[in-house]
C-alpha cells in the first residue's frame, strides 16, 4: 500500500470512530451536567468541599467560585513544585525555581500546558502526578462547566440561575473524565506506554556502555492530557516519547483522544437547547476546518520545502519514524485546531507554510473544535458575531436559538473575539522591542519572528504546543507568560458567563419567517468566513512578516 | 454559627475542592491505573526491557548508540538515526540518553540544518558505500525525541552490507535478519514500516554466537 493511501485510511477510520463515539459520548455529558441525581460518591465529596449541591447560581456567582477555584489551583501547583524537594516520589528533584513555578502553575492551571522546563529532569513524580496532572482534569472540567453554563443561558428562559459550578465541576471529573481516563489508560499501558513509580537508574546497554533509564506514573497523565486538551508531556518529547507514545496505534488513539470531546460538545450543545440540528451545524463548522487544515499541513509536509529539508529528500527533521509525515501531520494539525499543545513531532522544523498553518490554527481562537469547553463557548460566541452580522445584511434584530442578541450581547462578544488577539499582539511586540527576550531565539530571519509569535499566539490562545527552539526558560518568558496565559483565559471567561447570564433572562422568542436559520449550510458557511476574516484581518500583517516571508523566500 | 463572607467561604469551598479533587485525581486515580498496570502489563508498564545473556540490554522502544568509547560507529551493528538527546556538552556520538529527550528545533532553512544534514549525508555515504544521493531521509535527520528506536526499511537495507562484512556474515542471512526484523504498518495502514535497531542488533549478536563468527 502506498504511503498516501495508508494516510488517508488512517484520517478516515479517525473520522469513522468520531463519528461513531460524538453522539453517545454528547448525549451522555448532556445528562450528565442536566440530571437531578447525585451519585453517593458526589454527595460525600459536596460534604467535603463543604457546598450546597442544590443551590442554583447567578452567572456573578458561578464566575467567582470558578475563579476562587483557579487562584487556589494556582497557589496549590506552585507550592507543590517548590517544595517537591522535601516530598516522596521526587525522583532527588529539588524545589523548582520561583519564575518556573509561576509560570508552570499558571500553564496547567490555564489548560495550556505551555512548558518551559524537561519533565525528566524537572519535576519529581509526585508533582506530576497529584499536582500538575489533577489541574490536567481540573482545568478541562473547568473548561467544560463554563461552556455548559453558556448553554444554559440559551436553554433557560427567564432566570438570572445559570447551575452550580461546585456540581458541574465534580460531576464532569468524576462522571465523564476519570471512568474515560482509566479505560483510556489501560490502553495505552497495553500499546507499551509506561506506568511505574521506578527512579531514574542506569542500565548497560548492548556494546556495554551506560544508558539513563527513565520512568514515572506516565500512562494515567498521558491519556488525560490528550482528552482534556492539555498537553503537557511527562517528558520534554512530549508525545513524541516512545514511553508516552510508543507506537502508530497509539498515536492515532492519541488523536482520537484529543478530538473526541470537543467534537462531542456539539451534540451535547444541540441535546440540551432542545434542536439537534443546532449542534450539528456547529460540528460542521469544526470538521471543515479540521480536515482542510489537516489536508494543508500534510500536503506541506510532504512537499519538504526548505533548503535543508531539500538536502535531507524529505521532511523528517523533529519526526519519528515510526509515525512518518502523515502520523505527524495529522497529530500536529489535530494539537493545534484544539487548544491540545501535546506534540509527536517538534513544529519548529515544519516547512515554512506547515508550521503556517499550525499557528494559524490557533490564531482561529481555538474554536475547531478547539479546547474541551473552551472551544464550545468559543465558536458559540462567533456564532453570536455571525447572526448579528447576518442580521445587519437583512436588517432585522439578529435572534440565535430563540434569544435577541442585543447591543448587550453583543458587547460581551465583541470584547471576547478581542481580548486573545490584544494580548498575543501587544506581548508579541514587546518581546522583540526587548534584547533580552529577543535573544531567546534560536533560529535565524523570519524563523526566528515566528518562533516569538508562535509562543505567544500558542499560550494566549491556551495550547502549549511551541516552535520550541526560543529558549524561554527565561525570567522575561516565564513571568510574561504566566501573565498572558492566565488573564486569555479567565477574561473571556467573564465575558462568556456575562453573556451566558444576560441570555438566559430573556424569555425565548418563537422562530418566525424573520428569523435567520441556523442550522442550514449557509450559515455554516457565513460561520466559516467570520472566523476566517477575523484572523486574516487580526494576523494578516504578523504573519506576511514571520512565516509568509520566509516560506516566500 | 456566624456566617462567612462569601468570597471568603468560596475561597476556603475552593481549598477544599483542591483537597478532595487531589485525593481523587492525584491519588486514587494514578494508584488505579498504575496497579492495574503493573498486574496486567508489567513488561510494557516497566518500559518493555529486553535481556541478553540474561541482563537488561536496553528498552525496546529505546534507541541506543552503537559506539566505540570514542563515539565512532562500531561497524558490525546496524546503526540508529542521529540523536539530539545528549548532556548538555557531551561530545557526539552519544545521544540516545533518556535524561535530555527532544528535538533540534532547527528552522527548515536554518544554515546550522543543512550543514547537520550535508555531514551526516557524507559520513553515512563513506560508513556504508553508498552514494550521497541514495541516503535515506531518516538517516541525515535528527528524531523528534532524541530517542527513535526505528530507522526506515530502506535504512537498514543500506547497512546490510557493511554489517556482514565486519562480521564475516554472508550478505543474505544478514538480510533475511532484517526483513524477519521489519514491521510492516499496523492493521497495514497506521504509521510506517520500520525495523528496530536494537532488537535487529541484539539477533546479530546471537545469529554471529552460534556460528562462531
Amino acid at each position: 500500500m502506498s504511503g498516501s493511501v495508508a494516510g488517508f485510511l488512517q484520517a478516515g477510520l479517525l473520522v469513522l470512530a468520531l463519528a461513531v463515539c460524538h453522539r453517545p459520548l454528547g448525549d451522555y455529558i448532556a445528562r450528565v451536567v442536566t440530571g437531578d441525581r447525585d451519585w453517593r460518591a458526589e454527595k460525600a465529596i459536596y460534604r467535603m468541599m463543604g457546598v450546597d449541591p442544590r443551590a442554583d447560581q447567578r452567572w456573578s456567582v458561578y464566575l467567582r467560585s470558578m475563579l476562587a477555584f483557579s487562584a487556589i489551583s494556582v497557589l496549590a501547583v506552585y507550592l507543590f513544585e517548590r517544595i517537591q524537594g522535601h516530598l516522596f516520589l521526587s525522583n532527588g528533584m529539588p524545589g523548582v525555581t520561583p519564575d518556573l513555578a509561576w509560570n508552570t502553575a499558571a500553564s496547567f492551571t490555564t489548560n495550556t500546558n505551555w512548558q518551559n522546563y524537561s519533565g525528566e529532569t524537572t519535576m519529581g513524580y509526585l508533582t506530576q502526578m497529584s499536582g500538575l496532572a489533577v489541574q490536567n482534569f481540573a482545568s478541562a472540567a473547568v473548561g467544560i462547566a463554563i461552556a455548559i453554563a453558556l448553554v444554559r443561558g440559551f436553554a433557560r428562559s427567564r432566570t438570572d440561575r445559570l447551575g452550580n459550578f461546585w456540581v458541574d465541576l465534580t460531576r464532569i471529573t468524576v462522571r465523564v473524565l476519570l471512568p474515560l481516563s482509566v479505560i483510556g489508560a489501560l490502553i495505552l499501558v497495553a500499546g507499551g506506554a509506561v506506568d511505574n513509580f521506578t527512579a531514574t537508574h542506569v542500565i548497560h546497554t548492548l556494546t556495554g556502555s551506560s544508558q539513563n533509564m527513565v520512568g514515572g506514573p506516565v500512562a494515567s497523565q498521558e491519556v488525560i492530557k490528550e482528552m482534556g486538551n492539555n498537553g503537557g508531556g511527562f517528558y520534554n518529547a512530549n508525545s513524541a516519547h516512545p514511553f508516552e507514545n510508543p507506537n502508530p496505534f497509539t498515536n492515532w488513539f492519541e488523536i482520537f483522544l484529543i478530538l473526541v470531546i470537543p467534537f462531542s460538545l456539539c451534540r451535547t450543545f444541540g441535546r440540551m437547547v432542545g434542536d439537534n440540528r443546532q449542534g450539528y451545524a456547529i460540528l460542521s463548522v469544526m470538521v471543515t476546518i479540521w480536515v482542510a487544515s489537516a489536508a494543508l499541513v500534510s500536503f506541506f509536509e510532504n512537499s519538504h520545502a526548505g533548503t535543508a529539508l531539500r538536502a535531507a529528500g524529505a521532511a523528517m527533521e523533529g519526526k519519528n519514524v515510526a509515525f512518518g509525515i502523515p502520523g505527524s501531520s495529522l497529530f500536529a494539525a489535530s494539537t493545534t485546531v484544539t487548544s491540545t499543545g501535546a506534540v509527536n513531532s517538534f513544529h519548529d522544523s515544519y516547512t515554512p507554510f506547515g508550521g503556517a498553518v499550525l499557528i494559524f490554527n490557533m490564531m482561529m481562537g481555538e474554536v475547531t473544535p478547539g479546547g474541551v469547553g473552551a472551544g464550545l463557548y468559543g465558536i458559540l460566541m462567533l456564532a453570536v458575531i455571525t447572526v448579528f452580522v447576518g442580521g445587519l445584511m437583512v436588517g432585522r434584530t439578529p435572534e440565535y436559538i430563540g434569544k435577541k442578541i442585543r447591543p448587550a450581547e453583543m458587547k460581551y462578544a465583541a470584547l471576547y473575539v478581542l481580548a486573545t488577539p490584544a494580548l498575543v499582539l501587544i506581548f508579541s511586540g514587546l518581546a522583540l522591542a526587548f534584547r533580552v527576550p529577543r535573544e531567546s531565539i534560536l533560529n535565524p530571519g523570519p524563523h526566528g519572528l515566528t518562533e516569538i509569535m508562535y509562543a505567544y499566539t500558542s499560550m494566549a490562545n491556551n495550547n502549549g504546543s511551541a516552535f520550541a527552539g526560543l529558549a524561554t526558560n527565561t525570567t522575561w518568558y516565564n513571568v510574561t507568560g504566566g501573565i498572558v496565559m492566565l488573564l486569555s483565559r479567565f477574561a473571556p471567561m467573564i465575558f462568556v458567563l456575562a453573556l451566558g447570564g444576560s441570555l438566559a433572562k430573556q424569555q425565548t422568542v418563537p422562530v418566525s419567517v424573520g428569523t435567520m436559520p441556523t442550522h442550514k449550510p449557509l450559515f455554516v458557511g457565513m460561520v466559516i468566513g467570520v472566523i476566517l476574516l477575523i484572523v486574516g484581518l487580526t494576523y494578516f500583517p504578523a504573519l506576511a512578516l514571520g512565516p509568509f516571508a520566509e516560506g516566500l523566500h | 454559627m456566624s456566617r462567612l463572607p462569601t468570597w471568603i467561604g468560596q475561597h476556603l469551598a475552593a481549598v477544599r475542592a483542591i483537597i478532595v479533587l487531589t485525593l481523587i485525581t492525584g491519588g486514587l486515580y494514578p494508584l488505579l491505573v498504575l496497579g492495574i498496570a503493573q498486574a496486567a502489563f508489567r513488561n510494557q508498564a516497566n518500559g518493555s526491557l529486553v535481556t541478553y545473556n540474561g541482563k537488561v540490554a536496553g528498552s525496546s522502544l529505546l534507541c541506543q548508540e552503537f559506539t566505540d568509547p570514542k563515539g565512532n560507529p562500531l561497524p558490525r551493528y546496524f546503526q540508529p538515526r542521529p540523536s539530539t538527546a545528549a548532556a548538555p556538552g557531551s561530545k557526539t556520538g552519544f545521544g540516545c540518553d533518556p535524561n535530555y529527550s527532544g528535538a533540534s528545533n532547527l528552522g527548515p532553512n536554518n544554515p546550522a540544518l543543512l550543514k547537520n544534514v550535508q555531514s551526516y549525508k557524507a559520513a553515512y555515504a563513506a560508513f556504508n558505500r553508498v552514494p550521497p544521493s541514495a541516503v535515506p531521509p531518516d538517516a541525515v535527520t535528527t528524531s523528534a525525541s532524541g530517542l527513535d528506536p526505528y530507522i526506515s526499511p530502506q535504512n537498514a537495507a543500506d547497512q546490510v552490507n557493511r554489517v556482514a562484512a565486519a562480521r564475516r556474515l554472508p550478505v543474505g542471512e544478514v538480510r533475511s535478519l532484517v526483513a524477519r526484523y521489519t514491521q510492516s504498518r499496523t492493521l497495514g495502514f497506521l504509521g510506517e514500516p520500520r525495523v528496530n535497531v536494537l532488537l535487529l542488533n541484539i539477533a546479530l549478536d546471537k545469529l554471529s554466537v552460534t556460528s562462531g563468527g
